[in-house]
């Protein structure tokens, strides 16, 4: 890059005029992620006009090249945008699967004509995506999924099931593990492929957790004609793109702690459980557990800063997101386990207009997926004990 | 600046490895250990350190030094603690080369700083007096007499003590024990009148003294820094020490994971090699994941000492914090996996253990950095 303090202070200046004051705040509740989407709405004007402004730079893919809808930013250009971005609590202009997980892994594995088909469309939020990975009894063991593939002429014909599929009944499209070849070994029949939500024979049906929110699906699939020409890399190969794409989605979860702008833990439990005559928390065991979190919470935040500088410097290993995934991933549970206790009763209030419909609450059970979801903390210990580590037995 | 090691640095690092590794095994430590050594380092390694232009890292170049910063000084301490080498690089290096040149006068510079970076002159901080490490409590008297000082107290843990060629003591010349304000450093000769040296044997090996000051007479001219108020120059010597001995924690904790992979790999019971138990991999990707992030948090804080040095205090604490938690984690997990053979003295697993259990508590453990952070935070 030309000139990074350059590119810093220009930046600077354009987020100071550009970013609404209501998307400089803490994202509290579901209306305030924009998804994008067919049938997307914005909750607000401000959130309407954020959007549209950073998608007009490209930067809600900051680091996807010009071409397809991206910002055409390096590595250091896209880390001080996100600096920036966090210096003043930005939120993000757009969420979406579409950026965290497919995108990268078709900008490695797709054609030109499924980057040209797909990219830009993810970066203006115009489909929204959902991943059909899981199956009743293909979770950690996801290579032994059974839905299936059968050549059809110039389609495939697809059958099976799918389950926790994430916001399936919001999605637009699909991307899909599905069985090719059914006399290989288990890694090696497995095709990876994209089709429309909309198409005859996809049908999905909610399924409610435990935090009362009901973020994902059943997905049945029956007969469903999918064009051969939308399996992503090679048939029969496409292990290799499931497997780069949960790279991204595990670096991605490990990022669940990161609070832009949110209030420090030590002053929320000040808030609600008050400071002694020294202006300390009045509740010395708790101040401690906050403290130590906030030593691993710092330490964790320059851990996912390294991992970034690693890769730019050639230094990275594939695995290292699921040492990441894991850690990040307990850290937010213990977060807001703190959170509970440092909320006390008040926390646990479920369905009261005070208490933000059980907000806390609600938060703190769905922080349960984070190492669950994207590959369990055993699955990611698993990992980093065989392929970093070396660990025999694999 | 990127959370990685330049090529220069990189560099740095071989070097101190290649001589490190080569020259103090921790089979070095082990003998100057068994043959109760006076010095408890070797002055010839010393020597070849500084010509190496190890000890004078952090000296300014117009006395003689190579005037790098924190970061070097934390890639030298790592390499250290892959081998648990005794030096008085920390003491000296590190703690007093950083005292004299924030804090010293321009004669105390060239009288001082200059035989450092050659090799010829060893000094130690001397600031703990209780069990714990609690600078603001120090309680030792500074009181005027003439146109000098008296001093009176006890400090513990001073590192290198008993072979320093200069102290450098806080004291408190005003405020009482508890206060922040009220101290000054002074650079005071260890053969002065009134000082009672006692080497302690530490359950590392290391060396360390317990001293005592009884009407210690001092001039005007050894106050290093401003009287009353070096309380800020403490702090600063101190976060760039704590730095460094994080920066240790990580090499000790990385050189005892490494060595119980290998063992994981070598060891069979049940007819299996133990790395193939689910039970000790998850264990060892834990502790990977563990030192992982340490690092990380360490090498932001040498970074912040070298680019905003007065505001380093959150950073230095983080990683501090962490590195010495992960540190007992990483000496812990190494004894248990290791087994009964972990336990023995003939096996060097040992010595990474104990060691680890000083540097955590040198220039305060975990609870203490937890304790600063909290502060820092407000809550
Ligand atoms: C909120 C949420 C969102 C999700 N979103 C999606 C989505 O959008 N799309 C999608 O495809 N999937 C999604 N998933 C599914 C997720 O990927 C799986 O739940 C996960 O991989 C675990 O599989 P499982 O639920 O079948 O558990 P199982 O694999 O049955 O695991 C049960 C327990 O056994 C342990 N275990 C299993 N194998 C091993 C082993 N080898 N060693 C040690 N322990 C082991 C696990 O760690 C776990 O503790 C989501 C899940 C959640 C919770």
């Amino acid at each position: 890059m030309a000139d990074p303090e350059k590119f810093r202070a220009e930046t600077r200046a354009w987020l100071e005029a550009n970013c609404p004051p209501e998307m400089r705040k803490p994202v509290v509740s579901d209306a305030d992620v924009f998804w994008g989407g067919r049938n997307t709405t914005f909750s607000s004007e401000a959130q309407r006009v954020w959007f549209e402004r950073m998608r007009d730079k490209g930067w809600t893919v900051p680091d996807w090249p010009k071409e397809y809808g991206g910002g055409g930013l390096d590595l250091e250009e896209t880390k001080i945008l996100r600096q920036e971005m966090s210096a003043i609590s930005a939120r993000l202009p757009l969420s979406s699967f579409g950026i965290w997980m497919l995108g990268p892994a078709l900008l490695k594995y797709g054609t030109d004509a499924q980057k040209r088909e797909h990219l830009p469309k993810i970066a203006a939020g115009l489909i929204r995506w959902c991943q059909g990975y899981s199956e009743p009894n293909a979770g950690s063991d996801l290579a032994s999924l059974q839905t299936r593939a059968d050549i059809d002429g110039d389609d495939y014909i697809i059958n099976g099931q799918k389950i926790w599929t994430s916001m399936a009944n919001f999605a637009d499209w699909i991307f899909c593990l599905v069985r090719t070849d059914f006399s290989a070994k288990k890694h090696d029949g497995i095709s990876f492929i994209l089709f429309d939500m909309a198409s005859k024979g996809v049908s999905t049906k909610p399924i409610l957790l435990i935090s009362g929110k009901s973020p994902f699906c059943e997905t049945f699939f029956d007969n469903v004609r999918v064009p051969r020409s939308h399996v992503v890399g090679t048939v029969n190969r496409g292990w290799d793109v499931a497997k780069y794409l949960l790279q991204h989605e595990r670096s991605m979860i490990s990022e669940v702690g990161e609070r832009r702008g949110a209030r420090p833990l030590g002053q929320v439990a000040a808030n609600s459980v008050g400071t002694d005559e020294q202006g300390r928390l009045d509740d010395p065991m708790l101040r401690g557990q906050i403290a130590a979190f906030d030593i691993d919470e710092a330490a964790m935040a320059c851990a996912a800063e390294r991992a970034v500088d690693l890769a730019k410097a050639g230094q990275g290993h594939p695995a290292y997101s699921s040492a990441l995934k894991y850690y990040g991933t307990e850290l937010n549970k213990r977060r807001h386990e703190i959170l509970m206790s440092s909320g006390g009763i008040d926390a646990l209030e479920w369905e009261s207009p005070r208490s933000r419909e059980g907000l806390a609450a609600r938060t703190w059970l769905r922080t349960k997926a984070n190492s669950i979801e994207g590959g369990t903390s055993e699955v990611m210990l698993g990992i980093v004990a065989k392929r970093i580590l070396d660990l025999p037995g694999a | 600046m990127a959370l990685v090691l330049n090529e220069e640095q990189t560099m740095l690092r071989d070097s101190a490895r290649g001589l490190i590794s080569d020259k103090a095994p921790v089979a070095h430590l082990r003998k100057l250990r068994d043959t109760k050594d006076a010095d408890g380092f070797s002055r010839d390694l010393w020597k070849t350190f500084a010509e190496m232009g190890f000890a004078g890292l952090l000296v300014p170049e117009e006395f003689g030094g190579s005037g790098l910063g924190a970061v070097e000084a934390g890639v030298v301490m790592e390499e250290i603690g892959r081998t648990l080498m005794p030096s008085p690089f920390l003491s000296t290096g590190v703690v007093a080369a950083t005292a004299l040149s924030r804090g010293g006068s321009a004669a105390q510079k060239s009288e001082y700083l200059t035989r450092l970076a050659k090799g010829d002159l060893i000094a130690s901080l001397a600031v703990d007096e209780g069990a714990k490490h609690r600078p603001n409590k120090t309680a030792m008297q500074a009181v005027r007499s003439g146109n000098g000082f008296r001093l009176n107290g006890a400090k513990a843990l001073v590192v290198d003590g008993h072979v320093s060629d200069l102290l450098i003591v806080a004291a408190r010349s005003a405020g009482k024990p508890g206060e922040r304000d009220g101290l000054t450093l002074f650079l005071v000769n260890p053969g002065s009148k009134g000082i009672a040296i006692e080497r302690t044997a530490m359950v590392d090996a290391h060396n360390a003294a317990r001293i005592v000051f009884n009407d210690v007479e001092v001039t005007a001219d050894s106050v290093l820094g401003e009287v009353d108020q070096g309380g800020a120059l403490l702090d600063g010597v101190l976060n760039v020490g704590r730095a460094a001995v994080a920066a240790e924690m990580v090499g000790l904790s990385d050189e005892a994971f490494t060595r119980t992979v290998t063992y994981l790999k070598e060891r069979k019971q049940f007819g299996k090699l133990i790395g193939e138990f689910q039970g000790l991999q998850h264990r060892a990707a834990h502790l990977y994941t563990e030192i992982e992030i340490a690092k990380a948090a360490t090498l932001k804080a040498l970074q912040v000492l070298d680019t905003d040095f007065d505001n380093a205090g959150a950073a230095v604490a983080v990683a501090k914090a962490k590195a010495g938690s992960v540190a007992t984690l990483a000496v812990q997990e190494a004894v248990q996996m290791h087994g009964g053979v972990g336990m023995t003295d003939a096996f060097d697993i040992g010595f990474f253990m104990k060691r680890a259990r000083v540097c955590q508590e040198l220039f305060g453990d975990s609870a203490f950095h937890a304790e600063q952070l909290a502060e820092l935070k407000g809550y």
